[in-house]
């Protein structure tokens, strides 16, 4: 079909085609309704290439569902969404040219973001210096917050909080939680800095002592020497926040050198897949995640959580990862403001935005003057049996925890 | 810090197990060494891809595993895999900067690297990927020391192909022309040996050294198509502090510097591990020199 268009060579056809594209625009109620065009630079390729395809499929997800349903009414019309994609290759430069590509060049009015903080923090000043609102659901560095950005909108959780309510569980277990003493190995990088921080106001709270804080460097392939200390000095609780590599390797050399803790929680242990690749070793680990298809949440677009995974399951093929659920919220999020704002004006879009207060499959979504989403609590699973059960926080919680965490 | 230092006080049986375990680390970058020394002996190259060669180690480890092989399978499976690719890429790139500019093949090398990293991250994925080699745990001392089987299979794995290697070269045909070619490529090819061969033999050789190591990272620890750099640096590190030409001293220094790393990690904290390596590597090199202007002195 492709390759008929491109016969069309001549003048003559040239110009058919520009007057049948012009009598189409001008079609009342065509085929389609107008669209609302978001555009968006993910990772497709490159090191993010696999939480890039998944944000893709949650963007995709949300507006194919939103279309189905009718589109989005703004002042009595409806308009259905389409997504214009750049991939960014993983690097924070190109993702700021093609932030700008989208805007400037394609006229895309809003921005849905990146996968990782780093490439967001990239975007974030093109979006502001047009004044085009971005709406991101996989940037969840603190220092996104900081910068008095006006048209940063992220859906998630932000990284300070990702290991707190480990240790809001550590001093519910305790019949004294200034007695707790909690040891930490995070890598030296930004996001797990911004998890220490976190943690670290957390623990001063609760009166608890910190008695191993290391800081992994990130070419780091081995944690015996952090782990050394843990088996001498036995914390109550340790902590570890190092992406992937960290949760594998905590997860195996924990085991290879046969120490026993009541309490170890971790960070990305799903991109990890510590229950597929070390099975009974991986047994009482909790694991901090943004969302569980097992949460009590709902909404009119998708239904339950677990309503929104049976349908990206039906979908894709495979269950949904939380950076999925997340890219989803953050297309319902546009869609609910450009109806309230009734205009598609990005400046009373970014109010509207900043007004949001709406409750998703993914969680509640109202956001801080700092445009962070301050409703909904972060999760925590504890591996039980093989299976990933939520335990954190208390309401929606699928299991009891299991306290130490090799009891059964 | 200073708490670091009394636990070691209060715990004696500790520093054995921080050696230990460092020992084992270093086990790995030994194998990795190994092939560096013999590049750079021989061909002249400081071969910035062997980090890459022991991520793809790893990545044909795994692959074998899924394909049902057994797992330790995997160690010779991706040793000879990276045999025929170190050949190839010989054929292909490295023949061609032999003779030239040092700065050439450390740019040839390097962009080899970027290039390999990339096509491994779209052939695997970026994800951290490790495999199991289900072997357990090795206590020692009432299990006040735990060391992880599978690392000690590394280190044994060290030295006996550290000890094949010296055989290898000091008794084999090829052994002898590869150090025939070392010593004087002109003189060797004008006694006949083909240099060209000896000289794919042990670009070849270097990347199955750097395969076996990556089977046994991808078991002991993990990898990502971005794990290279770590055992590169790490290799260029022990050639320079051992010098190209003794395999002893290569087993030395990369068993040492794992030591050194897991017991420093230790007492400064492991966000001072690798500055504290490097800052080793100066110290030596610094002492080298002077021992060397010793002798010169004699000399005069």
């Amino acid at each position: 079909m492709g390759m008929a268009r491109w016969k069309w060579t001549g003048k003559a056809g040239r110009a058919a085609l520009t007057a049948a594209l012009i009598w189409a625009a001008f079609q009342p109620g065509a085929a389609l309704a107008e669209s609302i065009r978001l555009g968006s630079a993910i990772s497709l390729t490159g090191k993010y290439s696999t939480n890039g395809d998944f944000t893709q499929k949650g963007y995709d997800l949300a507006a194919k569902a939103i279309n189905e349903r009718g589109g989005v009414e703004v002042a009595g019309k409806k308009y259905t969404l389409e997504i214009v994609y750049y991939d960014d290759e993983s690097t924070p430069a190109r993702g700021a040219q093609l932030a700008e590509r989208l805007i400037a060049q394609d006229g895309v009015q809003y921005i849905l973001g990146p996968y990782s903080s780093g490439l967001t923090k990239a975007m974030a000043p093109v979006t502001e210096k047009y004044g085009v609102p971005m709406v991101e659901a996989n940037g969840a560095s603190v220092s996104l917050f900081t910068e008095g950005y006006r048209y940063l909108f992220a859906v998630l959780s932000t990284t300070e909080q990702y290991l707190q309510p480990v240790v809001d569980l550590a001093a519910k277990v305790a019949h004294d939680p200034s007695r707790v003493r909690v040891a930490g190995a995070f890598e030296n990088d930004p996001f797990s800095q911004d998890v220490q921080n976190g943690v670290l106001a957390d623990i001063k709270r609760h009166g608890m002592k910190m008695v191993i804080e290391d800081k992994l460097p990130p070419e780091l392939n081995d944690m015996s020497a952090t782990l050394a200390k843990v088996r001498a000095l036995r914390p109550d609780v340790l902590l570890v926040s190092g992406h992937a590599r960290g949760a594998a390797l905590a997860v195996r050399q924990l085991s290879d050198m046969r120490i026993e803790l009541p309490m170890v929680g971790l960070t990305h242990c799903d991109s990890a897949q510590i229950i597929e690749k070390f099975g009974e070793k991986a047994e009482g680990f909790l694991c901090a995640a943004q969302w569980a298809p097992a949460l009590k949440y709902s909404d009119l677009l998708f239904g339950s959580a677990a309503d929104f995974a049976r349908l990206y399951e039906e979908t894709y093929g495979a269950p949904p990862p939380y950076q999925a659920a997340e890219s989803a919220a953050a297309v319902m999020v546009f869609a609910d403001a450009f109806e309230r704002a009734g205009t598609l004006d990005p400046k009373a879009v970014r109010d509207a935005l900043a007004e949001t207060d709406m409750m998703t499959f993914y969680g509640p979504i109202r956001f801080d003057e700092s445009g962070k989403n301050v409703a909904k609590p972060m999760v925590l699973y504890q591996v039980q049996d093989g299976e990933y059960k939520v335990v954190y926080p208390p309401e929606p919680a699928e299991a009891e925890l299991r306290y130490p965490m090799h009891a059964r | 810090m200073i708490d670091n230092f009394l636990l070691l006080f209060d715990y004696p049986v500790l520093s054995a197990d921080l050696a230990l375990n460092g020992l084992l680390i270093g086990a790995v970058f030994v194998l990795a060494a190994f092939g560096m020394a013999l590049v750079w002996g021989v061909l002249n190259i400081i071969n910035i891809v062997q980090g890459e060669f022991v991520m793809l180690g790893g990545f044909v480890a795994l692959m074998a595993a899924e394909a049902g092989l057994p797992v330790l399978l995997g160690i010779p499976i991706a040793a000879l895999a990276l045999f025929i690719l170190g050949w190839g890429l010989y054929r292909l790139v490295i023949f061609r900067v032999i003779d030239r500019d040092l700065f050439v093949s450390v740019l040839a090398t390097f962009g080899l690297s970027i290039v390999l990293q990339q096509l491994s991250n779209e052939l695997f994925g970026a994800d951290v990927r490790t495999l199991e080699a289900g072997l357990g745990t090795l206590l020692l001392f009432d299990g006040a020391v735990a060391l992880a089987q599978i690392k000690v299979l590394a280190f044994f794995l060290a030295l006996g192909l550290g000890l094949l290697l010296w055989l290898f070269l000091k008794y084999s045909r090829l052994g002898q022309a590869i150090r025939a070619t070392a010593q004087n490529p002109r003189a060797a090819s004008i006694l006949g040996i083909d240099t060209d061969r000896v000289y794919a033999a042990t670009y070849a050789l270097n990347a199955a050294l750097c395969g076996a190591a990556g089977g046994l990272v991808v078991m002991a620890w993990a990898i990502h198509p971005y794990i290279g750099l770590p055992y590169t640096v790490r290799s260029f590190l022990i050639v320079i502090v051992a010098g190209i030409g003794n395999i002893g001293a290569v087993v030395a220094a990369g068993l040492g510097l794992g030591a050194f790393e897991n017991v420093a990690g230790f007492i400064f904290g492991t966000e001072y591990q690798i500055a504290l390596v490097f800052l080793l590597m100066v110290l030596v090199l610094v002492w080298r020199n002077l021992r060397l202007q010793r002798k010169r002195m004699y000399l005069k």
